[in-house]
């Protein structure tokens, strides 16, 4: 598999009046060809101006990408892209759908109209011709008598059939990424599993590469191939869906699995919850960031960034626990056993 | 939604009644009577067959049902100052300078006052902006006597490119439209920026963007309709605002408009003419809210749905 | 890692005190709104304005000497000097002290009109929302007939029907309607209040009525009435001024900043100084009051915490 999508050393600062907030400090990952790529963590951990990095969506003065990041789809580099280019790489190349559908469709303007504008926009073809293409694109997303629903303002439509309407925005261009971010947050529990199942079958007929940016580590298991987990701006441990699910080596990882409720299991046991509070990213951080939550602290971790470990192929983690001078600790797993 | 209009109109009838009432029963409620001032060196005999004129013999609810019956004919009845001069008369001819001064003021402000609040609002926090909200604040600050005093020393008395005052060539209509249209571009060029601003940081503007639009088209595609929608709604407000602000500058300026008699009329004690006048004011501003919110309903989509 | 030792990898465990230390220190509302009223250069400035005018109106005539309504035939239209500061009229009265006369009055016009506009439109749209139902329904009829007739037309009415040429009778004339937008204003706060969320939250949750309209009503409303209020002065201010230009406004020898500008309108050619005071007291008013508004909306609005 190749790589679509690489990020280098990402970091976004954000100047508040308070000072420089670094929202993400240096990720790096890649994407491949027709994955699914998950960014798991709580809210204020970054992905989602991670996610919108990647359009170059992030708004100057108030939001800045650091010279030293790199960001390379297909070998071309996004982040020198001129007007033209990034205009074309938007919505053609890649394109976006955002976590309220109430609030991201434009509410004067028919949902046709608003599908329309991207095609016409990329492909170059007629009103017309745009109008069928758009019918046939809310067809693909199953909205149901997509003729009448064409002239239908976003008000008159459900919350999944905005959200329908927002992925058939997305996909007209049929982009090689797509980028979800929290696209079932907003959504009632049943029509989460419809718009996810609609993901995934269009994500099989177009061979479209998603990155799926969610707090939810259900979503994940059912639909991702990788997840990287991110923590204060970080990628604190990254893998196959497998690996971090049954072999998780960061106590935040373990924190996060274990708040997952689990039908059946354990019932009289208290759902894990995690004390305290991310780090202000105000602040400079040379620790670990997770350090004054972690169950597992060591002084080492009090004055030290951990360095990245390599535990397979698609496993790693930055954690002080795999130093081999660090105790053994009884993981998640075993005291779940 | 036809009952809705229906609704409304009714609704606009009703308050109509209770303001030509309100205003007939107030008016005639001045300590003594309105033509006390006037009648009070006639002799006997003229008084009697003056106040019998202006049916003010009879009491006062017939004289009520009188001036209604009257005012469903267009009759407002006639000048007690100016014998032989009748109120609505002097309305139709007058109305149309007022409305040619104001229409033209009103157009203009909307027009210099919606690109300056865009100005601003593209350049948030730059000298385009720090000059739009100066002028904005000027126009809401100073009143609009001193504006017009300051205009005509300016532009008449120092530079002398235009008349002082005066009415009949298009050159008489350039400082009162100018004066008038102050008011207009302050208040949208500040309502305007702050909706465009709002707007601007919509979840839609960032899916617009994520499209591949330009800068260019996200503004005027998405995002002048939506911030200028709700700025209709201000629009009855403004159009209050140019004629009161006309009462003024049609005197400064000694255009024969209706505000110009409005005003003389009640410095003149001129009964019959303040209230036919204010009757008529009344009338147009209710009926001109009435229809600034039909214009809303028909160019929202939202409303006109949530109507049905 | 070199100078690791054993004992950096001891298991020390969390500390949740420090990572609550690090989140940011909890602020009260008022510390939080006083913060951000502070930011807004422009509104302190307006508020050190304001205090000046107040200074100056209150202080002024006895610091120069002159009556407001003291007549000096050998001194008609003195342009301004060290005798007199701002200049006399065609009375050979001292612009100055007519400018502090002219003040109190605008401004005792501005504030009580204000004041007692808001009184009544809290009182009526308190009750309006407190009631409810029919007599909310009618109630609120009331108050849009009142609204859709335009407010000068209607002081001017009310001015011509009183014959009204002192403050209290302006006054009155300009209150009479003037309450009805505060009351739609309070009466939206309270219903909005009263459907949220978290007042919901706080009844379910056995939290008595008193200390959720202490709590949550109170300052909810009176925020938004304060802000009115700012913008209601000025407002109050220009139509006095507007009045008196058409003659239905204070009568001489007493005077406002409006008369004054008014009056010295027709000699503006020859003495534009006796308008420029007036007017310019009106223009910093006004501009203070707006920037002052301003300031307080933006800080007293709990969204806009960060």
């Amino acid at each position: 598999m190749d790589n679509i999508l690489k990020v280098e050393n990402l970091q976004v600062s954000f100047n508040t009046y308070a000072g420089e907030v670094k929202a993400v400090r240096g990720v790096d990952f890649e994407l491949r060809r027709g994955e699914t790529l998950a960014f798991v963590g709580e809210s204020g951990c970054g992905k989602t101006v991670t996610a919108k990095a990647l359009m170059r969506l992030l708004q100057p003065p108030f939001a800045e990408i650091k010279p030293q990041s790199k960001i390379a789809f297909n070998d071309e580099d996004v982040l020198s892209m001129g007007k033209k280019r990034l205009r074309q790489y938007r919505g053609d190349d890649v394109s976006m759908i955002f976590q309220d559908p109430m609030t991201s469709l434009n509410p004067t303007m028919t949902c046709g109209r608003q599908i329309m504008e991207t095609l016409i926009l990329h492909k170059g073809i007629t009103k017309a011709q745009a109008r069928e293409e758009a019918i046939k694109t809310l067809e693909l997303v199953k909205i149901p008598d997509p003729e009448k629903r064409i002239d239908a303002y976003p008000h008159q439509l459900s919350g999944g059939m905005r959200q329908r309407v927002m992925i058939a925005i997305a996909l007209a261009c049929s982009p090689q990424i797509l980028i979800a971010d929290e696209p079932t947050t907003a959504l009632d529990v049943t029509i989460q599993a419809q718009i996810l199942d609609l993901l995934q079958e269009l994500q099989d007929r177009l061979e479209t590469s998603i990155i799926l940016v969610t707090h939810d580590l259900g979503v994940v298991a059912n639909f991702a191939d990788r997840i990287q987990v991110m923590y204060a701006g970080q990628v604190i441990e990254r893998g196959t869906v497998e690996e971090i699910f049954h072999q998780a080596r960061h106590p935040y990882t373990w924190a996060l699995l274990s708040s997952v409720p689990k039908p059946g299991r354990e019932t009289k046991k208290e759902l894990y919850s995690l004390m305290g509070t991310p780090p202000d990213l105000i602040l400079p951080l040379t620790s670990c960031p997770f350090a004054p939550r972690c169950e597992f602290c060591m002084n080492i971790c009090k004055e030290r960034m951990p360095k990245e470990t390599t535990l397979s192929d698609e496993h790693r983690v930055s954690c002080w626990l795999q130093h081999p001078m660090a105790p053994k600790v009884e993981t998640f797993y075993e005291r779940q056993a | 939604m036809a009952q809705y209009i229906l609704k409304r109109i009714s609704y606009m009838i009703l308050t109509l009644l209770v303001v030509i009432a309100m205003t007939f029963f107030l008016m005639r409620s001045i300590p003594g009577d309105p033509l006390a001032s006037l009648a009070r060196a006639l002799p006997e005999q003229t008084k009697a067959n003056f106040y019998a004129k202006y049916g003010l013999d009879k009491p006062l609810f017939q004289q009520y049902l009188i001036y209604m019956k009257n005012l469903l004919k267009g009759d407002l009845g006639e000048s007690v100052v100016y014998a032989g001069r009748s109120v609505s008369e002097t309305i139709i001819q007058t109305s149309p300078v007022s409305a040619a001064v104001g229409g033209l003021a009103l157009i203009v402000g909307l027009i210099v006052g919606i690109s300056l609040g865009i100005v601003a609002a593209l350049y948030k926090n730059s000298w385009p902006d720090y000059l739009v909200m100066f002028i904005a604040i000027l126009g809401i600050t100073i009143p609009v006597f001193v504006l017009a005093s300051l205009f005509q020393y300016f532009f008449s008395v120092k530079l002398g490119w235009l008349p002082t005052s005066g009415w009949g060539k298009p050159q008489h209509m350039v400082l009162p439209v100018i004066v008038l249209c102050f008011g207009t571009i302050a208040t949208y060029a500040r309502y305007i920026k702050s909706s465009m601003l709002e707007v601007l940081g919509q979840d839609y503007i960032l899916t617009a963007r994520a499209k591949g639009l330009s800068e260019f088209q996200v503004i005027t595609r998405h995002v002048m309709r939506n911030s200028m929608l709700p700025a209709i709604t201000i629009l009855a407000g403004r159009i209050v605002g140019i004629f009161t602000g006309a009462f003024v500058v049609e005197r400064m300026f000694s255009i024969p408009g209706i505000g110009f008699y409005y005003i003389s009329s009640i410095n003149n004690n001129d009964y019959s003419m303040t209230l036919g006048t204010t009757v008529f004011y009344a009338a147009l501003f209710v009926v001109m809210q009435l229809i600034v919110d039909f214009v809303y309903m028909l160019v929202d989509p939202r409303i006109r749905l949530a109507g049905d | 890692m070199d100078n690791a030792t054993n004992d950096s990898f001891v298991i020390v465990g969390p500390e949740i005190s420090e990572a609550e230390r690090i989140a940011r220190p909890k602020v009260s509302y008022l510390q939080d709104v006083w913060r951000r009223f502070k930011e807004n250069k422009m509104a302190l400035v307006a508020l050190i304005i304001l205090m000046l005018l107040g200074f100056m109106v209150i202080f002024g005539p006895s610091i120069s000497g002159y009556a407001f309504e003291e007549v000096d035939r050998t001194a008609r239209n003195q342009f301004p000097s060290l005798k007199h500061w701002f200049g006399t009229d065609k009375l050979g009265r001292d612009m100055f002290a007519r400018v502090c006369q002219g003040g109190r009055v605008s401004l005792i016009i501005g504030l009580a009109g204000a004041f007692i506009s808001s009184v009544a439109g809290c009182l009526y749209g308190g009750i309006s929302a407190y009631l409810g139902g029919k007599t909310d329904d009618i109630m609120m009829r009331i108050v849009e007939i009142i609204i859709s007739v335009p407010y000068l037309i209607v002081v001017i009415l009310l001015s011509v029907v009183l014959q009204s040429q002192g403050i209290f009778t302006l006054i009155l004339a300009m209150t009479l309607t003037g309450w009805c937008s505060t009351a739609r204003l309070v009466r939206g706060q309270v219903l909005q209040i009263k459907g949220q969320d978290y007042v919901l939250a706080a009844q379910a949750l056995g939290v008595s009525p008193w200390r959720i309209i202490t709590r949550h009503l109170i300052p909810n409303v009176l925020s938004v009435v304060l802000v009115s209020i700012t913008f209601d002065i000025p407002g109050y201010i220009f139509s006095e001024a507007f009045l008196s230009y058409v003659g239905l406004g204070i009568q001489p020898p007493n005077t406002s900043w409006g008369a004054l500008a008014a009056m010295a309108q027709t000699s503006f050619t020859f003495y534009p100084y006796q308008m420029f005071f007036p007017a310019l007291m009106i223009a910093l008013t006004m501009l203070s009051f707006t920037l002052l508004g301003d300031g307080l909306r933006d800080a007293l609005d709990p969204r806009l915490r960060k």
